[in-house]
């Protein structure tokens, strides 16, 4: 990866190279976010921060996507399957175990990475489009057994969760729980990072690179592309599970191969192998549609909107513009959002010499 | 159990099977000529099936007309897909290529419900008699047309593969680009030339299936159905694809029939083929008739 910093790479110790944040500015530019974004309650409406909670979940699944996809060069097109499970995981373990909501959420992970690696120990022997035809085929198996399970997902009625408590604290506002998943992402993200600093996630890393190098260095394939997906399976069900404990109400039919391929969406738009692009693609995703209905909005009334039916079919509009960014992300940006903002940032940085 | 249902189900299965064929067939087709695994190939059947219907209810063109102009139509649709989303992707991983075709896919089948509404509708009467009696069986007209299309498309690409000197062309590409190249072959040509041909023969499978069924965009699963085939077959066998069609139509039919007599699980035709699919994946990734070069880990 080349880090666009200025005018050469001074980095002359391994501490040096494996740092998270490459300059100061950017760690307390993190720091004032992170500030910023706890005072966002007392600032913004509840409709906003709805917005922030589903970007905060929809990026720790995208993230556990990227680790699958971006840093083990591994396919699946059946994350949202694995997000749902979780969703119903932490909602079943809650009702029929009786254990607290804020420790079903880290528990429907683990539960979730269990069937991720049943589906992940096949797969670790496939690669490439095989490996994206079987989780497509995984996608359908799953939203049939949700739709079947009905002691699991409450079938087509759907489950009704309970809000996330802690210590008597209930957060069942959307004040309350947006630090709920601002922990977890921060958590999450922050665990994302590092594990890419460790032996294991450069063993990830160069399996995707080149999987027979990879092998003769001693990596052993299976057992890393086993784990890849667990991690990712974990990182999509405690997603799932926030998504779960946020709307209080996980139906059978959401979980559809459209959303698995809006976390895809997430994923390339961000950029391929970056934690931070994770982000940056789900906020992308989330507010896109916001901004299909606002321009919808904008244009209510006029003799466009009478033209082309706009308002009637705002939802076919959406998924067009998600195909159609996920298209031309891959033909003009295949780095996705991660590169132009580096390419941002070393411009300002340079400002005015180019060089 | 019940024998008259079964052969009627399998009869069933067959018919479909076919159309699942020849959708599969041009799903190879594309990938043996340019290696891009294309998740869209529904959405060829949607477009052509549309476009067809649009120019005989709205133009209220004789069928013969409406359908010419559809192939026609495809043929360029599919030409400037490749031209303008795939080409430039050339050469980049198969995840970028794979999510380019989700993308076109989302995008074509969203639009169609845009234009059209999401309510299926029928085509306009083309048969005088609805329905045969052939050896006891009732067996709809389009259904026996199906079949006889679905032959003679699997027949004209035969023939087309064997002797004549595009589909060599062809051939030699898939074999060996570089080779190809050097023999005067210009390999972008047919890498257009293969999505135009698999998006005609995709959107007559989609016409015969609209008239059927009515159009609506349910038509798009054909392109997810036909991976169970296309694993069955051999990615890259065109044969493969063809008894891969026939086998998991019957497959279905046939998990459809166990389903209701004994096990009552419900929704067993939707599902049952992408079990078999595991199970391939699994057991034979190469399929019946594929190249054994898939590198198992």
């Amino acid at each position: 990866m080349t880090a666009m910093t200025p005018a050469g790479d001074y980095r002359s110790t391994y501490r040096e190279d494996m740092t998270i944040f490459p300059t100061r500015g950017s760690r307390y530019a993190v720091w004032l976010g992170l500030a910023l974004l706890c005072l966002a309650p007392l600032v913004l409406g509840r409709y906003e921060l709805g917005l922030l909670i589903t970007i905060g979940f929809s990026a720790i699944a995208a993230l556990g996507l990227n680790i699958l996809v971006g840093f083990t060069g591994q396919i699946s097109i059946g994350h949202a399957a694995f997000f749902g499970f979780g969703a119903f995981a932490s909602a079943w373990l809650h009702e029929s175990a009786h254990i607290p909501v804020a420790l079903c959420i880290p528990l429907a992970g683990l539960m979730t990475t269990a069937v991720g690696m049943v589906f992940g120990l096949p797969a670790a022997r496939l690669k490439g489009l095989y490996l994206a035809i079987a989780t497509l085929a995984a996608q359908f198996i799953l939203e049939d057994f949700f739709a079947r399970a009905r002691w699991f997902t409450g079938g087509v009625a759907g489950r009704i969760t309970e809000p996330f408590e802690l210590f008597g604290w209930v957060a069942d506002r959307e004040e309350s729980y947006f630090y709920v998943v601002l922990a977890y992402v921060v958590v999450m993200f922050v665990g994302a990072a590092n594990l890419m600093r460790t032996r294991d996630g450069r063993a990830l890393v160069a399996v995707r690179d080149h999987y027979l190098s990879a092998e003769m260095m001693g990596i052993n394939l299976a057992y890393y592309r086993t784990l890849s997906f667990g991690i990712a399976s974990f990182y999509a069900g405690i997603g799932g599970a926030l998504y779960a404990h946020y709307l209080l109400f996980v139906s059978v039919e959401a979980f559809n191969i459209l959303f698995s391929i809006q976390f895809l969406g997430m994923v390339i738009i961000g950029g391929l192998g970056s934690v931070m692009g994770s982000l940056m693609g789900a906020a992308f995703m989330v507010l896109l549609p916001e901004a299909v209905q606002m321009a919808a909005d904008a244009l209510a009334g006029g003799a466009i909107d009478r033209a082309l039916r706009l308002g009637a079919s705002i939802s076919f509009l959406r998924e067009m513009v998600i195909g159609a960014a996920i298209i031309l992300f891959l033909v003009f940006e295949p780095d996705g959002l991660a590169r132009r903002w580096r390419l941002i940032r070393a411009y300002w940085k340079l400002y005015p010499y180019s060089h | 159990m019940d024998w008259s249902l079964l052969l009627q189900l399998t009869l069933n299965g067959l018919i479909v099977g076919a159309l699942y064929g020849v959708v599969a067939m041009s799903f190879v087709l594309i990938y043996k000529a340019s290696q891009v695994v294309n998740f869209a190939q529904g959405e060829f059947l949607l477009v052509g099936a549309w476009v067809c219907w649009w120019l005989l209810t709205d133009w209220q063109l004789p069928f013969w007309a409406g359908f010419l102009v559809t192939l026609a139509f495809m043929t360029l649709f599919g030409m400037i897909l490749q031209v303008v989303v795939l080409r430039p992707l050339i050469g980049e991983p198969v995840i970028s290529v794979i999510m380019a075709t989700i993308g076109l896919g989302i995008f074509f089948q969203a639009l169609m419900k845009w234009i059209f509404g999401v309510f299926a509708k029928p085509f306009p009467p083309i048969f005088p008699v609805e329905r045969v009696n052939l050896l006891g069986l009732e067996v709809q007209t389009v259904y026996l047309l199906s079949l006889g299309i679905s032959v003679l498309i699997m027949a004209g690409f035969a023939w087309f593969f064997s002797v004549s000197k595009h589909g060599l062309a062809m051939r030699a590409t898939a074999f060996d680009q570089q080779v190809a190249q050097s023999l005067g072959i210009s390999v972008p040509k047919v890498f257009a030339m293969s999505w135009a041909i698999s998006a005609v023969v995709s959107s007559v499978a989609g016409v015969v299936v609209g008239v059927v069924n009515g159009v609506s965009s349910a038509l798009s699963f054909y392109g997810i159905k036909v991976f169970p085939a296309v694993i069955l077959g051999g990615l890259d066998s065109i044969i493969g694809a063809v008894l891969g069609g026939l086998i998991v139509g019957v497959l279905e039919n046939w998990a459809q029939y166990i389903d209701a007599e004994w096990l009552n699980w419900g929704n067993m035709y939707t599902i049952a083929p992408f079990y078999a699919l595991i199970l391939i994946l699994l057991v034979k990734p190469y399929g019946l008739f594929g190249t054994r070069n898939i590198e198992r880990v």
